[in-house]
């Protein structure tokens, strides 16, 4: 893919074992799809179940026993693991290890990370997790079946759930995979800190440079306090500790405080990054500056501030304190605030554009519309009244799908619609991921939305079989409608996973800037050869946003291209530790 | 409260989604015409996170009232349960003849409360093995039962009949299946039920799990 100029690199050494920080995104890209799939393939068999509970999957002989659903203990381990897939192997190494790799240095005009081989590091450490993680389906009792938050007791003694070596396995597992991502997390920060070409100011970073930079910040820092809850749930289970049995002095609710003290913060680090994708995308097929710059950025750092002091709003029925709830319930609803400011910026930036239906467009439409209803509905839950109710049921499930299918999922989309020729020099067929993203977006409504009323009806999550209570009974028909419509939904993603392989191939070539964007990435060539830039990195005069600039007679205006009379910004470039 | 948290969020729900698609199919793009020109407009900023930050800040006050009744102090009353959650099983406990818990004389039903309509009841919730949840959708009711905590909450029933209790928090392969039935009955009715149980406990040593005689749990 990348082209070396003065030495050749042995083939596992330029693709498999490779330092190259956009080969290392690529790996991380085809990890997250694969697992896409197989989380996908979870949710659907989750569907199944709920839909038509009385009927066997069909081809469910074929599958591994501890895939068939109709026993309940199955059907824990199956959303169990649809959630840690997409949560820990699909939706965090995407938005970090895919598009963090491959755009902070393309973007800020660096040759490479600041410590590629630490890169690499991080990659292969990822993949041992996922493997792990993986491993897990083929073990004797199956994998964990503890939900993806694996609340002690359950978790913590295996005679509890009859799940042994599955639930030690996903959290060594995961433990891994936090290691990786805190690799990842200090090479970002190091080389955004260090590494920006001469005249790349802070402030004339892409919005993606930035949501990026504040997500690796949050993995920092929060990442070791869920290793350290890992830690000690995976003695309680091996070496008879006892850090969550109130039998041997330990504390129930100790866990859920350092859960979510790392898996508050994760939600942001799972969306931050589809804003910034977003931001500058609909910047891009707008023709106009992102509205209020400095309002988004800020926006950012006040969202990741606030998403430390929230995470108590996951336990107010957890036995916690009252008094706490309420103080939670506000810290909440603030945050509620800047997340506001950034849609309203986005409405901004669409006004008075001139607006191209590419599909990157449609998917970063899609994702304004849908983080604005999961945006909403999370104020409901806020609400420690409110919550009381519908807490642990639909609506909850509603909401996070909201805003981690349509949210980050519908970035995601939008992000490899928008730099897939980059990474790969071709072009995805267009008109195929314009159906992919209309329908996408009408099935995950149509899937979703409907939940929200299970939710206010009372419907428990993580039940395997709702025709069992007399006051869900009446509810069964949407369970079958929102079953239907996550099978259309699922399906609908197949003309994309085939366009995407399609087209690495068959592709039409892609020019260096497609899209007429002015971001620095657009300067290299498509895909860009290694160490990214020719002999010289590029000089940055401004801004990355100025689209139809009265300045210019074309509608954009790279921030690399001198004008007359912009003075010369002058900076030592700093390369990477290896070269 | 979910009413009115229901309106403000509506009116900002198809507020900003008519805005979007509005901008969508109003500002397409046309030959000629020339995206505008600006960076952002520092008044608007201000507006519209202030006007947002008011909205938020009266809707946690509101929540702060009603979450302070429901939470704040339990209304003094004698008529207390013990419910021990286990996997997969609601233990209901009454206090029995000596109007004492953890004695001989314990009224211990399984899957099944009574309660009497009109008069507030304190639920003591515990919980045996792993994190149970005591969830009664009717009564809009859901709290955590810990392993090594007692959790107190209260009801007062305004209604007669019967009621589903749910398990609200995965606690194993059997969690979709605790379920239980809450009967809230006539206070004089509520006096004979009671009685009548105690009668079955009273002479003998009391044996939690057979004590149980009335009606069979509710499949």
């Amino acid at each position: 893919m990348s082209e070396t100029h003065e030495h050749e690199l042995p083939f596992i050494r330029k693709y498999i074992f490779s330092m190259d920080h956009k080969i290392i995104g690529i790996q991380f890209l085809f990890m997250s799809l694969l697992f896409m799939i197989v989380g996908g393939f979870l949710a659907m068999i989750v569907r199944w179940q709920l839909g038509f509970p009385d009927r066997e999957i069909p081809l469910v002989k074929y599958l591994p026993d501890s895939l068939n659903p109709a026993d309940p203990a199955h059907y824990n381990a199956v959303f169990t693991m649809h959630a840690s897939i997409m949560i820990f192997a699909v939706i965090i190494p995407i938005l970090t290890g895919a598009f963090g790799n491959y755009l902070i240095p393309l973007m800020i005009g660096a040759r490479d990370m600041a410590f590629p081989k630490l890169n690499m590091l991080s990659f292969w450490v990822g993949f041992v997790g996922g493997c792990v993680m993986a491993s897990s389906f083929f073990v004797e009792g199956g994998t964990a079946a503890t939900g993806w938050t694996a609340y002690p007791p359950l978790s913590a003694v295996p005679e509890y759930t009859g799940v042994a070596r599955g639930q030690t396995l996903w959290i060594v597992a995961v433990l891994i995979i936090g290691t990786a991502s805190i690799m990842g997390a200090v090479n970002y920060i190091t080389t955004i800190v260090n590494m920006r070409a001469p005249g790349m100011h802070f402030f004339r970073m892409p919005l993606s440079v930035w949501a990026l930079f504040i997500t690796a910040v949050l993995q920092l820092m929060a990442t070791p306090v869920l290793a350290s809850a890992l830690g000690m749930l995976l003695f309680d289970r091996t070496l008879g500790t006892h850090f969550f049995a109130p039998a041997g002095g330990g504390q129930v609710l100790l866990w859920q405080h350092l859960f979510w003290f790392y898996s508050h913060p994760a939600v942001y680090i799972m969306i931050l990054p589809a804003m910034g994708f977003v931001s500058d995308i609909l910047s891009t097929f707008s023709r106009k500056p992102i509205f209020g710059y400095k309002a988004m950025v800020f926006s950012i750092v006040g969202i990741a501030g606030l998403g430390f002091i929230v995470w108590g709003h996951h336990m107010f029925q957890s036995g916690m304190n009252p008094a706490l709830g309420t103080a939670f319930m506000i810290s909440t609803m603030v945050i509620a605030v800047p997340s506001a400011i950034k849609t309203f910026n986005w409405l901004g930036t669409l006004w008075g554009g001139a607006i191209r239906f590419t599909p990157a467009m449609i998917n970063a439409l899609a994702f304004v519309s849908t983080f604005i209803v999961g945006g909403l509905s999370g104020i409901f839950m806020a609400s420690t009244p409110v919550d009381m109710f519908i807490h642990d049921t639909y609506f909850i499930v509603a909401h996070l799908h909201y805003v981690l299918f349509g949210g980050s999922l519908f970035g995601v989309f939008a992000a490899i619609n928008y730099w897939y020729p980059k990474m790969f020099g071709r072009m995805m067929n267009q008109t195929v991921n314009t159906i992919h993203a209309v329908l996408s977006f009408i099935f995950f409504n149509l899937t979703f939305f409907p939940m929200h009323i299970l939710g206010m009806a009372g419907h428990m999550r993580r039940i395997y079989d709702p025709t069992l209570y007399e006051f869900l009974k009446p509810w069964q028909p949407m369970n079958q409608f929102i079953s239907v419509s996550a099978f259309l939904l699922g399906a609908t993603q197949i003309l994309f996973a085939v366009n995407f392989a399609y087209s690495l191939f068959r592709g039409k070539k892609a020019e260096a800037n497609p899209w007429h964007a002015n971001s620095l990435e657009w300067v290299a060539p498509s895909p860009p050869p290694h160490l990214n830039w020719g002999a010289h990195v590029p000089t940055v005069y401004r801004g990355p946003y100025e689209y139809s600039s009265p300045e210019v007679s074309e509608d954009y205006l790279p921030q690399n291209r001198p004008l007359v009379g912009s003075p010369t910004p002058s900076r030592t470039v700093m390369t990477p530790a290896r070269a | 409260m979910f009413y009115v948290i229901l309106v403000v969020t509506g009116t900002a729900f198809v507020l900003t989604e008519g805005i979007l698609f509005y901008f969508a199919w109003r500002y397409r793009h046309r030959d000629g015409v020339r995206a505008k020109y600006t960076h952002g407009n520092s008044r608007l900023e201000v507006i519209w996170t202030v006007v947002p930050a008011v909205m938020l800040v009266f809707l946690g006050l509101a929540s702060k009232t009603v979450w302070g009744e429901i939470k704040g102090s339990i209304p003094p009353t004698d008529q207390e349960v013990v419910v021990m959650a286990s996997q997969f099983d609601w233990e209901v406990r009454y206090k029995g003849v000596d109007g004492q818990f953890d004695t001989a004389d314990d009224v211990v039903i399984h899957n099944e409360m009574h309660l009497p309509l009109g008069l507030p009841t304190k639920i003591r919730l515990r919980a045996k093995d792993v994190i149970h949840s005591f969830f009664v959708p009717a009564f809009r009711l859901k709290q955590d039962a810990v392993p090594g905590l007692t959790i107190d909450v209260w009801v007062q029933p305004t209604k007669t009949g019967d009621y589903e209790i749910a398990c609200a928090e995965l606690c194993g392969f059997g969690h979709g299946t605790m379920r239980g039935m809450l009967t809230v009955m006539e206070p004089q009715q509520f006096q004979d039920w009671m009685k009548q149980q105690e009668a079955g406990v009273a002479p003998a040593e009391a044996a939690p799990a057979e004590a149980a005689p009335a009606e069979a749990p509710p499949a």
